[in-house]
């Protein structure tokens, strides 16, 4: 279920990153200067980075560290 | 002047860092060591290095060249889709490469690739277009520092000079230091342009006395209003960008650089904060690139508007030599030097110029990767580290180093296009369309070496079409683009101003689709590697029958 949830959120941001939606316009201008296609696409990546974090929380392959810590002793043993 | 010799001691400082602050490590292997840092890159190194190593001249200037010319599409185009794309390689790719490195003491991908699919030739074959690919990264990194020091310098330091000074620079302490040297000076220069961005944008803004009022004006002129949109990209154009991050992790510097963190753990770090890093890089390059569009008191910026608007009135009547000229007089390369030397007080401007220079100078990690990619590929796969030792390997390395470092430098000097263009034409796509490899060799037991061989002949074959097409089909004036082949009434093929379009995709969408079958079909119609080397890469094989490289939550 939480793999499912993960690959699903991954697959919404992508979606997300073709904001057709503000692509004719500039307004509003946030802060007074920054076009809303471009202060969206800013908070695109810091949306980016949170996927990141969850990604790394919830699904980090620490099996595959294992396998390395494993065979760290058998090889300290065979030297 | 003086901006240029604050960036001549920056590069006296870098030089320092890559020769002599980080010897090798007593007791390790020679070669190991050399190429890889002994696999031993702490969090904070390999988090900086990593990122630095993969922001090359053009996250600054070709960013800010682009920006100027196209807007802010800059940004969503290239920056937030690799925000995304490549950390999610990182974790689902980099990781499994790094345990399977450090499981069999891989040092490459093609070495990795051969003894996936039980092949030698064949990784021959891919460490050609590997090598091919990759040298045109290499040369990016010379141009961009001719560009810069030529700028900064207020042209006293001619172009010429400047690469050679910057390959210079760069050949010495990657062939002195190694991948310790490098990994250590890319971290210095990955700091210092984390830090342009920020101070680059305050002190532009300060100067140009607030953004506000210059982007209402902006927005109020029909002639750069479009700027502050995308309505100059078709969606399907901004779609197809999608597909270039591929490219990072098959990049072999990159997948090479995985190798080097002393634990898997060092990567959590860096896929949480790779978007960040682009966001805090790209985003004000691309600002202040667009900016400079107002800025009608520099001579120079006024020239390429000019040349952009003949571009744009006259283009059609000109003949496609004229027309190529007229676009090297308007980009945008070192718009965002010229706004520095505007606006920023001189000693700062050098500052910055260093920071610019930190991102020019990415090349270092390219040369270093064809080295060993030389020395571990062709020369000891062939029998050369058996005959002649470790210690002759590594020489050979490091003479690699001097030999691809002079080819490249003598390339760059007579190279026409722009740092961009030939960057995201050649090299990108085509590791793009490569990344179906890495794919299928860590998720799908059933590929085979054929289906590898189909992926690497594909992407030769694809970029070669693509580099003749647009040599034999001239580039259009601005505007509508040039149909050359129609089906049905669709355009399937035409030559845009920037480049080419299949079905109005950018090429590497047909290239990454195109591959990814070639390896699923060829795959399933040729013989698989044998059990046991299958279950060297899949362990759950036997246990589970269910990948051990697949994403599950441990706890």
């Amino acid at each position: 279920m939480k793999r499912t949830l993960l690959i699903i959120a991954v697959i919404a941001l992508y979606v997300l990153h073709q904001d057709f939606w503000f692509w004719r316009t500039a307004h509003p201008l946030v802060f007074g200067f920054v076009p809303i296609g471009l202060f969206y696409q800013a908070c695109f990546s810091v949306a980016a980075s949170l996927l990141m974090w969850m990604l790394v929380k919830f699904a980090w392959p620490s099996h595959l560290e294992r396998e390395i810590e494993q065979q760290r002793p058998e090889e300290d043993a065979t030297n | 002047m003086i901006p240029a010799i604050l960036v001549f001691i920056y590069l006296a400082v870098v030089l320092y860092i890559g020769i002599f602050a980080f010897r090798k490590a007593s007791g390790k292997k020679e070669a190991e060591d050399f190429f890889l840092a002994s696999r031993s890159l702490g969090p904070f190194v390999f988090l900086f290095s990593l990122f630095g190593t993969n922001m090359t001249a053009f996250a600054i200037l070709g960013s800010s060249g682009h920006a100027f010319s196209n807007g802010i599409v800059t940004f969503g185009l290239m920056a937030s889709s690799s925000g995304l794309v490549i950390p999610l390689t990182l974790f689902l790719i980099g990781t499994r490469v790094w345990a399977l490195g450090k499981k069999y003491g891989f040092m490459t991908p093609v070495q990795m690739f051969r003894d996936r699919w039980e092949c030698g030739h064949i990784g021959t074959a891919i460490f050609v277009i590997q090598a091919v690919l990759l040298v045109p990264y290499i040369i990016i990194g010379i141009m961009g520092g001719g560009t810069t020091l030529n700028a900064i310098s207020g042209g006293l330091v001619p172009y010429w000079f400047g690469g050679a000074i910057v390959a210079l620079v760069v050949m010495s302490y990657v062939f002195f230091g190694g991948m310790r040297g490098t990994a250590w000076v890319n971290t210095f220069q990955t700091i210092l342009f984390l830090l342009f961005g920020a101070i680059a944008i305050i002190v532009i803004g300060k100067g140009m006395g607030g953004f506000s009022s210059a982007v209402q004006a902006m927005a109020a002129s029909p002639v750069f209003a479009p700027l502050l949109t995308r309505e100059r990209i078709s969606p399907l154009y901004f779609f197809s960008y999608t597909f270039i991050p591929l490219s990072a992790i098959a990049f072999p510097h990159i997948l090479i650089f995985c190798l080097t963190a002393e634990k898997m753990s060092h990567f959590k770090k860096t896929v949480i904060f790779y978007p960040l890093c682009i966001l805090a890089i790209w985003l004000p390059c691309v600002f202040l690139g667009v900016m400079a569009n107002r800025v009608s008191d520099v001579p120079q910026i006024r020239a390429k508007q000019e040349a952009r608007r003949v571009l744009a009135t006259q283009g059609k009547t000109m003949t496609p030599e004229a027309r190529d000229d007229l676009r090297e007089k308007a980009a945008g390369d070192d718009v965002i030097m010229l706004l520095l030397q505007r606006y920023a007080p001189l000693w700062l401007a050098g500052l910055l110029g260093a920071g610019i220079m930190a991102a020019v100078m990415a090349s270092d990690s390219q040369i270093l990767a064809l080295s060993t990619m030389f020395t571990e590929d062709v020369f000891a796969h062939y029998g050369g580290k058996r005959r002649f030792g470790e210690s002759v390997q590594v020489l050979t390395g490091r003479i690699f180093v001097i030999l691809i470092t002079i080819f490249a430098y003598a390339v760059a000097l007579r190279a026409p296009e722009t740092i961009f263009e030939l960057a995201i034409q050649y090299a990108f796509s085509g590791y793009a369309a490569l990344s179906p490899l890495l794919v299928a060799a860590l998720f799908w037991k059933g590929s085979t070496k054929w289906g590898a061989l189909a992926v690497t002949l594909w992407t030769a074959a694809s970029v070669v079409a693509v580099a003749i097409f647009q040599h034999a089909v001239p580039a259009p004036a601005p505007g509508p683009a040039t149909l050359v082949w129609s089906l049905s009434g669709y355009e399937v093929l035409t030559r845009t101003p920037g480049g080419t379009a299949v079905l109005g995709f950018m090429p590497v969408v047909p290239m990454v689709i195109v591959s990814s079958l070639l390896m699923i079909v060829v795959s399933m119609m040729t013989r698989k590697p044998t059990p046991a080397t299958v279950a060297k890469y899949f362990v759950d094989v036997e246990r589970k029958n269910e990948p051990a490289l697949s994403i599950k939550n441990s706890k």
